[in-house]
């Protein structure tokens, strides 16, 4: 407790050496914290994105149906089974029949995916309402950024083909009833969305589907033959590896940071015990043993990291408060590589500002330490006489 | 008659063939060569000698600072080379004082702080401390600058501070390394009539390192070291101001 009281004294006395010391590491401290925070607040903006517009609770996958191979489409197709169409009936899926086709806007050909679904459905966020709300014989829903690429606007008239069950190619003309704005690409580009019994009469699959995505929170799905159910963590594996692979690149970016503070503290440290050598030497005569004298100086150096705590408090918790309730724009939008939005919503967690917190102090009490080892080497009577070290 | 540590009663320090030597490059040098003294409780004596006599290293090995190469010396009932350096630091927190030439003040601290830093490390309660640090600042008549640091100081008052961070836990033994060498004539005396009434009052050791003559006309004995050796050790009749 001494001791403690000793360094506290000594870091006042230090004065304008101490802040500043404390600015800058606060500075890491509040980068940490606001980078996790954002990576966290992009994973969990953009697994509720998709989780909300295409996983759901998960979904059955028509075993021949590979989403990065098209060319499977054309036999990934079959009725859906009792089990999931009863799951259907009762509101806790929604089927999805995908079929392989192409649209004409303004002449030019371009190869999409058609996707029926049920208008009725409540499992998705998509707004397929707007499709049962019409008599058009083909109307389609498409999200904005297919819109944009296509030039289609709402009661545009587009030319739709695709391959039936058979192989055969047909057409017919579709109406564009709504253009939806979403932050998730994957439901968006290249995807036509259709009604699901106009696509099966369409297509010549009565029944039939290729992904059954079944509601949040449905617990033991049942195992369909013929059907393979994939769970939400697999479903948002690639997403999260994305996201990972940008935290590697943030975390080097401010472990750079974070070591330029370190350095800063290890250099004052260093400097401390070199200019304090007569004051080390008086602490000893005095009666503290060199043990004490490398407790305190440690002690001291670690205070920083408390002081930069409280500093982060001040400036970095109004910020961390206005970023996570409002937000910010973030540049670049899908090139980003996933759903994430025009704003993002970092997550400060208590966990990860806890985590920090612990982190930087483990981490200065160890650099501040490292140059006071020399003390232990220092002869009180040299330090007493301005040498050694 | 000797008491349980083997010294004799009265007796707070005795040194016997007491040898340091130090390697400076591939040579040797013998600081201290077979020096045997013994100081009463309540002396005020110095060692006396050139630069380089030993003075220094014969009061850091007393002030459990250092330890001799070959030889003992037993200091308030310890043996100085058998101390494991917590001992000798708990020693020193309690019963030695030291005053240095270069004054050593912690420049953070008020002189206020400076003097309390002692009795911190005895963890005295608040209230002790605050009695016993306006009693020391009194001593030294720096009752009125108590809240000033270091540099606000002349060198006068931080010798002064100094003196009362020695005596504020009424050590036994008081060593002193040339208090005076960096003070003006006047100040010394100051220093000097102070640390004779702490000595008188207190019943305070004292024993000085120094070759200022202001400071061993005020000694009581005088030992004379001449390249590390004993050369006199002789009682005086103190002539310096205020005796």
């Amino acid at each position: 407790m001494t001791t403690l009281r000793l360094a506290i004294r000594n870091l006042r006395g230090a004065g304008i050496r101490t802040w500043l010391n404390a600015i800058a590491l606060s500075f890491a401290f509040v980068a940490i914290i606001f980078g996790q925070g954002m990576l966290q607040g992009m994973n969990k903006q953009a697994e509720d994105a998709s989780t909300s517009f295409e996983f759901a609770g998960g979904q059955y996958w028509q075993q021949n149906y590979d989403p990065y191979d098209p060319l499977t489409l054309e036999d990934a197709h079959a009725p859906v089974p009792a089990a999931l169409e009863s799951l259907a009936d009762a509101g806790r899926a929604a089927p999805i029949l995908v079929v392989a086709g192409s649209i004409y806007p303004q002449g030019r050909i371009k190869p999409v995916m058609l996707k029926g679904i049920d208008p009725g459905q409540r499992i998705l966020a998509l707004p397929t309402a707007a499709l049962g709300d019409t008599a058009e014989e083909l109307p389609i829903l498409i999200g904005s950024r297919t819109a944009a690429s296509t030039g289609l606007a709402v009661g545009d008239q587009v030319t739709v083909q695709w391959r039936d069950a058979d192989g055969a190619f047909d057409a017919r003309d579709g109406r564009v009833v709504e253009i939806m704005n979403t932050s998730v690409g994957t439901v968006d580009l290249g995807q036509i969305w259709v009604p699901l019994d106009t696509l099966r009469r369409l297509a010549g699959m009565p029944g039939e589907a290729t992904i059954v995505t079944v509601a949040k929170g449905l617990r033991n799905a049942p195992t369909v033959d013929g059907w393979n159910f994939r769970t939400p963590a697999y479903l948002l594996s690639d997403l999260r590896q994305m996201v990972q692979s940008k935290t590697i690149g943030q975390s080097i970016m401010f472990s750079v940071l974070f070591l330029l503070a370190m350095l800063a503290i290890f250099d004052t440290q260093v400097l401390s015990v070199f200019r304090r050598r007569r004051e080390i030497g008086m602490l000893v005569a005095l009666g503290m043993t060199r043990a004490q004298v490398i407790v305190l100086f440690t002690i001291e150096g670690a205070l920083h990291s408390i002081l930069a705590a409280v500093l982060g408090v001040v400036y970095g918790g109004p910020l961390f408060y206005y970023l996570g309730r409002y937000g910010f724009s973030i540049p670049g939008g899908d090139s980003w590589g996933f759903s994430l939005g025009d704003k993002l919503y970092p997550t400060f967690t208590a966990g990860l500002i806890l985590g920090t917190t612990v982190l930087v102090f483990l981490v200065t009490t160890f650099v501040s330490w490292l140059p006071t080892r020399k003390i232990a080497k220092l002869k009180p009577t040299d330090a007493l006489a301005g040498r050694g070290t | 008659m000797k008491n349980g540590s083997g010294l004799e009663d009265g007796m707070v320090i005795s040194t016997d063939k007491l040898v340091r030597t130090f390697h400076v490059g591939r040579s040797e040098l013998m600081a201290l060569k077979e020096v045997s003294l013994q100081f009463r409780r309540g002396e005020f004596a110095g060692l006396v000698g050139p630069s380089g006599s030993g003075k220094t290293t014969l009061l850091n090995i007393i002030g459990t600072l250092d330890t001799p190469t070959s030889g003992s010396a037993t200091v308030l009932g310890e043996r100085v080379e058998k101390l494991s350096p917590r001992q000798a630091a708990s020693l020193r927190s309690r019963q030695i004082g030291f005053i240095f030439q270069t004054f050593n003040l912690l420049p953070v601290y008020t002189a206020y702080e400076n003097v309390e830093f002692p009795l911190l490390l005895l963890g005295l309660s608040p209230a002790e401390r605050r009695k016993k640090v306006t009693d020391a600042l009194e001593w030294v008549g720096l009752g009125d600058r108590a809240k000033s640091r270091p540099t606000q100081l002349s060198g006068g008052e931080s010798q002064r501070v100094a003196i009362a961070r020695a005596v504020v836990k009424r050590p036994e033994l008081v060593l002193a390394d040339e208090p005076t060498a960096n003070l003006d004539a006047e100040n010394s005396h100051k220093i000097l009539d102070t640390m004779v009434g702490l000595n008188r009052d207190l019943g305070t050791t004292f024993i000085f390192a120094t070759h200022d003559e202001k400071v061993i006309r005020y000694l009581r004995r005088k030992v004379t070291l001449v390249d590390g050796r004993v050369a006199a050790d002789v009682a005086q009749t103190p002539t310096g101001a205020g005796q």
